[in-house]
């Protein structure tokens, strides 16, 4: 159901597009008002939710460990798993951030007779995870090639590695293969899968239709529709400098394009995108376990009532005594 | 018949595949066997927490106050500002269901709000309903849901559910502790009186007399002194065990358990074994008697209010450091809020083993050492004699227990130890074992005979992997570090693994330390004679 709605969301999206550019020519709207209203709503929104992660206290520190800790020096630790300095902390993060280090634990749970508990290594998410991020992150990077003239060396390094597969014209890229592939993989797992279906919500489904449409016209338009390149880069350059103008002529399949970006990025405040950002905050797994060796301070920390010896003594002070037991107060 | 009757085949027939209808449209089963009962209004009165009275998880009315939701609503406000972990946990689950079958209480049970996905987004739901504005505008299209009592019943049965192991964290591709927010969910159930008897009494007994069966203090020390006697007749040595010693070098300071309940008090005495056979200048106290802290599992409060007394009591007795005995949860309190909460014990000096001069840089802040890191540092420099032949009437394999794995890393000493001390140890598998271990099923409060099939349920992880290495190796004995493992695990073993004990790190070393002027009939710590040392009467 959830799937549903979020796919008749995105129609409505490519519909108003429709309706905005085909109907009724609101090609400033579109092309300059919407972008530049989505980049507002990111930025401010994305600085907006990281300040106030970063304005709550961190009270204790929690590390997840997830190896050998660092104790007697003949033992070895796993400092990437268990880090015990910050730079460690690092190494564990990159490793999280970069090739989603956890994930790749991922184990799947079945019974067997016997009984028995089986546990067996299951990758596919991770890969699927890890080809999307990747690819979505390279073909974000490849854009800029639209936003600058001359086009920088690091990019055109970039669109030669994609393209390294390459058999045959127009270039195909191996990242717009692998993000297809990878958003189709998502979205399935979410519907197919009855436990992954049960806990997915319309904010699940949403983003993942979202992307996948950006991607289907992106992908449209390079390879199958003829769309006018040099009049995008100029709206695009326009954008980029603030200076916007909307050439003529650019077809309707790049506003679609446009547009969805726009809501993407708009939206990715206010969704659980921005795991994007959270990730780095996350206190069980920034923090070195290195509570023993170092004091970590609890701005909040509470004052209680403590029960003191004094009273435990006065409590009991008759029965220690008969006990034998050394008393303060004789 | 009840439920934790029921046959282990029949406990095993668990079906992964969720219901038909929405989560949020299912109710909890409710009944004996799966929840705890209310704690006693006298425990709640005499912590000072809100709402003492008398009621039932399985009655209709859990005589809430008028105003309840206003009070839950605030105490999320409060926890939001409070704990950047509640934010960024209640803001950034993508729901990729890594955690899903990690749980044991979902491996076990196919109950779909187990997964901790699930669990976590039953608060998730509430906070979107009242703190994000897609919540307020689109209700449930954004996954938000109203906090009505049936809501908050839920909440109470499944943060009753959650032995807030941290497995799913482990597995989180953003470390998302679930265990961190059944934390918050306690704490704010606590708020309007909803609270287990088997959390609220242990913390009202700690606090109380120091400890959680509520032993007054000639009790602690008849204990001891008990132990004293039946190791002299053990072993014919008569060891010292000094209490409330002012002075001493070391406080000591052990799970209550490990004095009055079995398995644990086999590793009491091997901790007397090792300390006399070593010299240790140390002391235990009667009024920091427990090192096990019911607080973790309530709220940050109770907590920091129990753990104060090991920095007091360290202090008034005027020790240099201390070591911390076998348990789980006392020390991920230890490493991971006693130095923040009730710290700095600028007091204490930074640990040095007085026999092998080691000094634990590790524990330079927090001043306590893990028994298993001293007796780990004793046996590498020499200083025990161990006859690894005594612990052959045991197939040994090792339990790590979920905080001293997760929220620590004490993973190879204690291996270490078992190794130099016995001849039969078997790993069980890996997927089982270190940072991803299976809970007991009976952490977090759990542990109660109402509770019994959630416990089997949840323990069926462990228990199964116990079983494979029990058919293929012959375990006969699963050793673990922690206090409410030994109480638990016991009654687990019999159900799904029968023939397997239950046994603690130092009964191994107690056993296999050959001791100056031992009896010649000296006996292991269960009073069994060492295999090829019957006599005729034995056999
Ligand atoms: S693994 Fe983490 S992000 Fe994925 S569903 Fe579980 S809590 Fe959410
Ligand atoms: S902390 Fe442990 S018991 Fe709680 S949800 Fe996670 S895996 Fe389950």
């Amino acid at each position: 159901m959830n799937a549903i709605y979020s796919l008749i969301a995105v129609f409505i999206l490519i519909a108003l597009v429709l309706l905005g550019i085909g109907g009724a020519g609101l090609y400033y709207v579109f092309g300059v008002i919407i972008p530049y209203v989505a980049i507002v709503f990111f930025l401010a929104g994305f600085v907006y939710r990281v300040l106030k992660w970063a304005k709550a206290p961190v009270p204790f520190r929690i590390t997840t460990t997830c190896g050998q800790q660092k104790s007697l020096p003949w033992i070895k630790n796993n400092e990437l798993e268990n880090p015990s300095t910050g730079l460690s902390v690092i190494g564990r993060m990159l490793l999280e951030v970069l090739f989603f280090r956890s994930l790749f634990r991922n184990t799947k749970t079945e019974l067997k007779d016997g009984p028995k508990v089986v546990y067996s290594l299951n990758n596919w998410l991770w890969l699927g995870g890890l080809a999307f991020h990747w690819s979505f992150l390279i073909i974000i990077v490849r854009h800029f090639r639209f936003f600058t003239e001359p086009v920088p060396a690091f990019i055109s390094i970039i669109e030669k590695l994609d393209s390294f597969f390459q058999v045959g014209l127009p270039i195909i890229y191996a990242t717009d293969a692998i993000i297809l592939a990878a958003v189709s993989f998502l979205v399935l797992r979410r519907i197919m899968d009855s436990r992954m279906r049960y806990i997915s919500l319309n904010a699940d489904f949403f983003p993942l239709f979202l992307i996948l449409s950006i991607a289907v016209t992106g992908v449209w338009m390079r390879y199958f529709g003829k769309v006018d390149v040099i009049g995008i880069k100029e709206l695009a350059i326009g954008l980029f400098t603030f200076n916007p103008v909307v050439p003529e002529g650019i077809g309707v399949f790049f506003f679609i394009h446009l547009f969805l970006v726009s809501v993407l990025i708009a939206y990715f405040p206010f969704s659980k995108l921005m795991h994007m950002g959270g990730v780095f905050l996350s206190p069980t797994r920034n923090l070195a376990n290195n509570n023993r060796m170092k004091r970590h301070i609890n701005p909040w920390n509470p004052k209680v009532k403590f029960h003191t010896y004094e009273e435990y003594e006065d409590e009991f002070r008759e029965v220690m005594r008969d006990a034998g037991m050394p008393l303060d107060k004789k | 018949m009840p439920e934790d009757q029921m046959k282990p085949e029949e406990l095993f027939q668990i079906d992964y595949k969720p219901p038909g209808k929405g989560w949020m449209e299912t109710k909890p089963d409710i009944r004996r066997g799966k929840i705890n009962w209310a704690a006693v209004p006298k425990s709640v009165e005499y912590l000072d927490l809100p709402n003492p009275r008398k009621w039932s998880p399985l009655d209709k009315d859990w005589k809430l106050p008028d105003n309840w939701k206003e009070i839950i609503l605030e105490g999320m406000r409060e926890r939001i500002h409070k704990f950047r972990t509640f934010q960024v946990f209640m803001d950034i689950c993508v729901r990729c269901g890594a955690c899903a079958d990690k749980c044991h209480f979902f491996i076990g049970s196919g109950d779909p709000k187990n997964m901790p996905v699930l669990r976590a987004e039953l608060l998730r739901a509430v906070y979107r309903k009242e703190f994000t504005l897609a919540g307020k505008l689109m209700g449930k299209m954004a996954g938000a849901r109203d906090l009505t009592e049936d809501v908050l019943k839920e909440w109470f049965f499944y943060f009753f559910q959650c032995t807030e192991c941290r497995r799913c964290s482990v597995f989180c591709p953003y470390g998302i502790d679930t265990a961190e927010i059944t934390m918050m969910g306690r704490e704010l159930l606590s708020l309007v009186g909803l609270e287990i008897d088997w959390v609220t009494t242990p913390i009202a007994n700690c606090f109380r007399t120091g400890n959680h069966l509520g032993i007054q203090p000639h009790g602690f020390q008849d204990s001891i002194d008990f132990a004293v006697d039946d190791f002299k007749d053990l072993t014919g040595i008569k060891v010292e065990a000094p209490v409330n010693k002012k002075g001493a070098e070391i406080l000591f300071i052990v799970p209550s358990a490990d004095y009055f309940a079995d398995p644990h008090y086999y590793g009491l005495l091997g901790y007397m074994a090792l300390f006399h056979e070593i010299g240790l200048d140390y002391t235990y106290s009667s009024y920091a008697s427990e090192g096990g802290n019911f607080g973790l599992f309530h709220s940050n409060q109770a907590m920091k209010r129990l753990n104060s007394k090991i920095y007091m009591e360290a202090e008034r007795l005027g020790v240099k450091w201390i070591i911390g005995g076998e348990c789980g949860h006392m020390w991920r309190v230890i490493n991971q809020y006693m130095d923040t909460m009730n710290g700095p014990a600028d007091f204490l000096e930074v640990p040095k083993s007085p026999i092998t001069g080691t000094v634990f840089e590790n524990t330079k802040a927090t001043k306590m050492v893990h028994i298993c890191e001293f007796t780990a540092d004793l046996i590498k420099n020499d200083k025990l004699k161990l006859d690894k032949s005594r612990n052959d009437q045991w197939r040994v394999t090792f339990h790590d227990s979920c905080n001293p794995a997760r929220a620590m890393g004490i993973i190879e000493e204690p291996r270490y130890v078992i190794n130099s001390c016995c001849n039969h140890f078997f790993e069980m598998p890996e997927n089982c074992i270190k940072e991803q271990t299976f809970c007991c099923g009976g952490g977090a409060g759990l542990g109660t005979d109402e509770n019994m099939e959630m416990r089997m349920r949840g323990g069926l992880p462990r228990a199964n992997a116990v079983k494979y290495v029990h058919d293929k190796y012959g375990v006969n004995v699963l050793t673990c570090m922690c206090a409410i493992d030994k109480a638990v695990l016991p009654a687990l073993m019999d159900y799904w693994v029968p023939g397997v004990q239950v046994g603690a790190v130092h009964e191994l070393v107690g056993n296999a330390l050959v001791m100056k002027g031992e009896k010649e009939d000296r006996t292991d710590m269960r009073g069994e004679p060492f295999i090829g040392k019957e006599t005729a009467k034995d056999v």
